[in-house]
């Protein structure tokens, strides 16, 4: 018997849309309706609009919540305002990653969401259970009751009012959120994203979440797959948990220690930073581009002139906005410096490149 | 539906033969371009490079993903397509016209072994 694949409130839909769709984090996933290539350019240059009801939905709350957060992740929530978004990661002891995720600051003491990536949500659960000794606190895992429509683009914001209603989102700025209603039920407007524009990930139940869906495409605004969320998140320099973060990749490695706040008196896995810091680590997250229009894809081979492996390629595409092929890597740290030449071997072929800055794209968030 | 036409033969890893004398003109199959998407860039060989039936003579890469060109007669190449590989994108607006490379063949006969249209088109389902 195979590995049963999940399906989210909105599979009737993609089906209906014709979308190629595909497996992914144990889903079944719409991968493109139009083309990647176009869904790409409708949110760089409209808005177009994501299922991401995969995603994990873990609240925590109880008098011991924020100490509790604190402990098992990266980034400080202490002093966080109520309807703020925080980004970091879960640590191993070691220093590697349980996930990276999103912390909401909810309108009442003591109440957190967690939203997690859809491969880790068990994952992630576990882990905070076996954290919990010594916190007085509940961890309620919600995901399967969370339907989430992401609409992202420079007219995300016109659309969610325009269309949806929601006149909340105009005064929110990036990384806050505002709770509305939708038939009743809780809506949460958030103004984050995964693509490097403005936008809004929009999470309620599964009824509301096929409403909103349904009104979105009545309105003419592109549905877009995995697809091209890769190729956008990748442009703007957002790392993908299982390529750029792992249990094998730190935070430090990544090039994220501006979420590790090392200055807290403890959170797992902080001593490990703290050495990494000191004594800097073997391998580093790198932007390379190559000068030619092949395209260095994950797993392929990052050396020297010499064909001395040094590294390994962890995403990479020829971009759609930028018509650049270019790749993330991690590499031996002695060659992570800007400038440093470097070669991707593609099948037989090596392509001569140098590292560049790992944020791409010029990202367009709301201030 | 994707297009398939009568009179080539194809490979069970989508690729096309058109058979002109003692030279295969090589391409992909309609269902494989859509497939792929669209496909941004074609790896091509180079003029006298010599390939063996079931070799890999090249790769298309697409946004998503990067396949194997899979030589389907043994031969020498004597021409490469240089318009796809300017413009990759031809071989998504019609992959039958948008050959890829022109292999003169070292063992006509291996033509034979390869599917004709109707084979091809129960292989792929449609």
């Amino acid at each position: 018997m195979a590995e049963i694949i999940k399906t989210t409130c909105l599979h009737a839909n993609h089906l209906a849309l014709g979308a190629q769709m595909s497996p992914f984090a144990g889903f079944d996933m719409p991968i493109q309706y139009a083309g990647i290539t176009a869904e790409h350019l409708a949110v760089r240059q409209s808005a177009g609009m994501f299922d991401v009801s995969h995603m994990g939905e873990i609240f925590i709350d109880g008098p011991d919540a924020e100490r509790f957060i604190n402990h098992i992740f990266t980034n400080n929530i202490s002093g966080m305002p109520m309807g703020k978004i925080m980004y970091g990661m879960m640590l191993y002891p070691d220093g590697g990653c349980v996930d990276d995720l999103l912390v909401y600051r909810e309108f009442q003491p003591d109440h957190y969401l967690l939203v997690v990536n859809a491969a880790n949500i068990d994952k992630d659960y576990e882990w905070m259970l076996a954290q919990q000794e010594g916190f007085e606190v509940n961890i309620d895992n919600q995901s399967d009751i969370w339907g989430q429509v992401a609409v992202q683009g420079p007219l995300a914001e016109k659309t969610v009012i325009d269309v949806l209603g929601l006149d909340c989102a105009a005064a929110l700025g990036f990384y806050e959120y505002c709770n509305a209603l939708w038939n009743g039920k809780r809506l949460i407007v958030s103004r984050t994203g995964y693509t490097g524009e403005d936008g809004f990930e929009l999470y309620t139940d599964q009824q509301g979440t096929v409403e909103i869906w349904n009104r979105l495409i009545e309105a003419g605004i592109q549905p877009c797959g995995l697809g091209c969320r890769d190729t956008l998140r990748f442009e703007a320099g957002l790392p993908l948990y299982g390529d750029e973060l792992s249990q094998d990749i730190s935070p430090i490695e990544a090039g994220l220690g501006m979420f590790c706040k090392l200055d807290k008196a403890e959170f797992i896995g902080r001593e490990s930073l703290v050495a990494q810091k000191e004594l800097g680590t073997e391998k580093k997250l790198v932007g390379i581009e190559i000068q030619d229009r092949a395209i260095p894809r994950n797993g392929y081979p990052v050396e020297l002139e010499d064909g001395t492996q040094i590294g390994t390629v962890t995403t990479g595409y020829h971009s759609i906005s930028l018509d650049r092929s270019i790749c993330f890597a991690l590499v031996k740290s002695e060659y992570a410096a800007l400038g440093t030449p470097l070669w991707i071997r593609i099948r037989k072929k090596t392509f001569a490149g140098q590292v560049v800055k790992k944020r791409f794209y010029q990202t367009n968030y709301k201030k | 539906m994707s297009k398939i036409l009568e009179g080539l033969k194809y490979s069970e890893t989508h690729e096309w033969v058109k058979v002109e004398g003692d030279i295969a003109v090589i391409g992909v199959s309609d269902f494989a371009q859509k497939e792929m998407g669209d496909i941004t860039y074609v790896d091509c060989p180079s003029v006298d490079d010599e390939f063996e039936q079931g070799e890999e003579f090249g790769a298309l890469e697409s946004v998503k993903a990067s396949s194997d060109l899979i030589c389907p007669v043994s031969g020498t190449v004597v021409e490469v397509n240089d318009a796809v590989v300017d413009s990759p994108e031809l071989v998504n607006q019609d992959a039958f016209e948008n050959w890829i490379i022109k292999v003169r063949m070292s063992d006509a006969s291996q033509v034979d072994g390869l599917m004709d249209a109707s084979a091809y088109k129960s292989m792929i389902g449609e």
